[in-house]
């Protein structure tokens, strides 16, 4: 009875490990996306907010100082940190929330780890009038403070989350408990490129204006395609927007940045490509996918000093890009993810998000082993007010 | 007849789940041996995972204190061979997620489930969409399929075509938990199940109390007890006292309605 409208898999992984109870709202969840897709007035009126209230299309940044200073490639920034509320998850948040309106219901859950997508869920629902309730781990509202306020301010809920361990995996758990139990007037706005079918399909579609636009921007403004397309991978939302607007430009390197925590030797880190020890493929959060994990199947507790890629499994979507090997991914540390920080700041007077951080020190180790007319496209994926208190914090007050 | 085919020669039938592990894996086993032996008809053996989300928080903190005080997969399997050694002929349904399922390795595990003495599966996260990797090695090993308030009439036949063992019927949206009143439409939606199926139809999610049980009784093969079995039993100085009680009074309340 298997009869998805879309692709439900990626190659072997992907589909629907879910509870019954909610397999009939992601059979209409489909089916409502494919209609909207397929209806124009839908589609102007998704158009007409992103340029309208989000503020798109986001600018492509060249940056000057920084490819002088690792003296490589040279390197264009896609400036999703200038999207409204800050960061790429904007995108997404309004698409399903305009979905929401077509379905009637009338109330968001939401689940957040850095409060970038709670805070973009929380802003959708204040613009398009729907009741919103934000899950955030314990340990997650401690270190992303401003945000927590922000969601506040524009109405939503937000409900600390004290099982497990307290952080993004257990603010899904609990976004999908109430799901499960709220499902008739109840849509889940899951933020990343994961969780079962439809979700990463849907992710990815309103994520892949990012994509869309960065590609038509490198032609105009460098006269040509990047070499290599750089992204930070938590779930892999903002990474699977820029890189489907290149996928099928074979020429095009695509590269996924995982948290590297303390180091991958350590075991504290969220590199799910990386460990091969504690990584294997499983089920999680109604995907399969690669999930650090230890040798019974629990879920493994991960740890990254930013919160929004401290999470143990990645989107699907790119678990068959790394097996096809039309992406790669490598990861950055917590110390090299503080040091790239900085060292946007001094050289292109840009506060970045401590997850695309991890994307910018990719760009530190690679831009120098590359010829000066080659090009590198970053998705600058959110900028860092929010992690103000982390950085000052693990950088001490020098 | 089998074990489980047995069990349903009397309905409506008594179901707790109780987890392997709590609060100590000996513990536990001696408390599913005391279900099992004053009153309960089956018993859903619980396997622990990190992340139950279809599970509320009383099973959610059970299943997390199985899994601090060192619960695994194999540890569970040999509790289970370890029942039937000391006489336990009920039927034992091991309910768990799919993950830690994986990792011990699918073939292993329903060869180890069932050396073990195992009549069939609940994986709440492995819909029907799912279950064909499941199911091909696993063969003819009951896999119950779980119905909810929200499947739709053509949902409900697919489903219960198939159906193997009884159908578990989720009384409520929502996760595992006790509830204050049963449901004013439990009537109507057992009566949906059955005309598709003529397997038992067995009802949880939020049965509590013997008169709730009762209640549910009337209109269903079955009545699973979860949450309310896991906290009464683990709360007590005395878990396998408490678990002998506890059963007995449930098959109390379940036995005047049996013909």
């Amino acid at each position: 009875m298997s009869t998805t409208l879309l692709p439900h898999k990626f190659g072997p992984y992907g589909g629907q490990f879910v509870p019954e109870t909610l397999m009939p709202a992601l059979i209409e969840l489909e089916s409502e996306f494919v209609s909207a897709r397929n209806d124009p007035t839908f589609n102007q009126e998704f158009d007409k907010l992103m340029a309208s209230f989000v503020g798109r299309p986001t600018p492509l940044t060249y940056a000057k100082r920084l490819s002088e200073k690792l003296g490589g490639a040279q390197i264009y920034l896609k400036r999703e940190d200038l999207a409204h509320t800050g960061a790429h998850k904007i995108n997404n948040a309004l698409g399903q929330a305009l979905l929401v309106k077509r379905m009637g219901k009338t109330r968001i859950v939401a689940e957040t780890g850095a409060g970038q997508h709670g805070v973009a869920s929380a802003t959708a629902a204040a613009l398009l009038g729907l009741e919103c309730v934000v899950y955030m781990g314990s340990v997650d509202i401690a270190r992303q403070e401003p945000n927590v306020f922000r969601m506040k301010l524009l109405g939503a809920e937000v409900r600390p989350v004290e099982s497990g361990t307290k952080t993004l995996k257990d603010a899904i758990n609990e976004a999908i408990r109430d799901w499960v139990t709220n499902v008739r007037d109840t849509h889940y706005l899951l933020g990343s490129a994961l969780g079962p079918h439809p979700y990463p399909t849907i992710v990815r579609e309103f994520q892949s204006v990012i994509g869309r636009e960065a590609r038509e921007q490198m032609l105009m403004d460098a006269g040509r395609l990047p070499d290599t397309v750089i992204a930070c991978v938590g779930g892999g939302s903002n990474a699977i927007g820029v890189f489907s607007g290149f996928v099928n430009d074979e020429a095009v390197e695509l590269i996924g940045v995982e948290a590297g925590g303390s180091g991958i030797a350590s075991g504290k880190h969220a590199a799910r490509f990386g460990d091969a020890t504690k990584a294997r493929v499983g089920v999680i959060h109604g995907t399969r996918t690669y999930v650090l994990q230890d040798e019974d199947g629990q879920i493994a507790e991960t740890h990254s000093v930013s919160a929004g890629l401290d999470y143990a499994a990645v989107g699907p979507e790119h678990a068959m890009l790394r097996d096809n090997e039309r992406a790669f991914y490598t990861s950055a540390t917590d110390e090299e993810a503080l040091n790239a920080f900085q060292t946007l700041c001094h050289t292109e007077g840009i506060i970045p998000a401590l997850e695309s951080s991890h994307a910018i020190a990719e760009v530190i180790k690679k831009a120098p082993t590359m010829r000066k007319d080659q090009v590198i496209l970053v998705n600058l994926s959110g900028r860092g007010d929010k992690d103000l208190n982390t950085v000052i914090k693990e950088m001490g007050n020098g | 007849m089998n074990r489980l085919e047995s069990a349903f020669a009397n309905k409506p039938i008594f179901m707790p789940y109780f987890p392997l592990g709590y609060p100590d894996l000996e513990t536990s086993v001696d408390v599913i041996e005391a279900l099992a032996k004053n009153g309960a008809d089956l018993i859903e053996v619980g396997l622990s995972f990190s992340d139950p989300l279809a599970d509320g928080p009383v099973i959610q903190q059970a299943t997390q204190v199985a899994l601090e005080k060192g619960i695994t997969v194999k540890k569970s399997l040999e509790a289970v061979k370890e029942l039937r050694k000391r006489g336990v002929t009920i039927p034992l349904i091991l309910m768990g997620y799919y993950n830690p399922m994986l990792a011990y390795g699918l073939e292993k595990f329903i060869r180890d489930a069932k050396e073990a003495g195992t009549d069939g599966f609940i994986i709440p996260d492995l819909p029907l969409e799912e279950a064909e990797e499941f199911q091909s090695i696993n063969g003819d090993m009951p896999l119950i399929q779980m119905l909810a308030p929200t499947s739709p009439d053509e949902r409900m036949e697919a489903i219960a075509r198939n159906a193997k063992g009884f159908i578990y019927l989720v009384s409520v949206t929502g996760v595992t938990g006790e509830r204050r009143e049963v449901s004013n439409d439990l009537g109507d939606l057992i009566a949906r199940v059955r005309s598709h199926t003529s397997a038992p139809v067995c009802v949880g999610f939020g049965i509590g109390t013997p008169e709730q049980a009762k209640q549910v009784g009337q209109l269903a093969d079955g009545v699973i007890v979860g949450s309310a079995c896991v906290k009464m039993i683990g709360s007590s100085q005395k878990p396998v006292e408490t678990a002998k009680q506890f059963a007995a009074e449930f098959r109390s309340a379940l036995s005047g309605l049996r013909k």
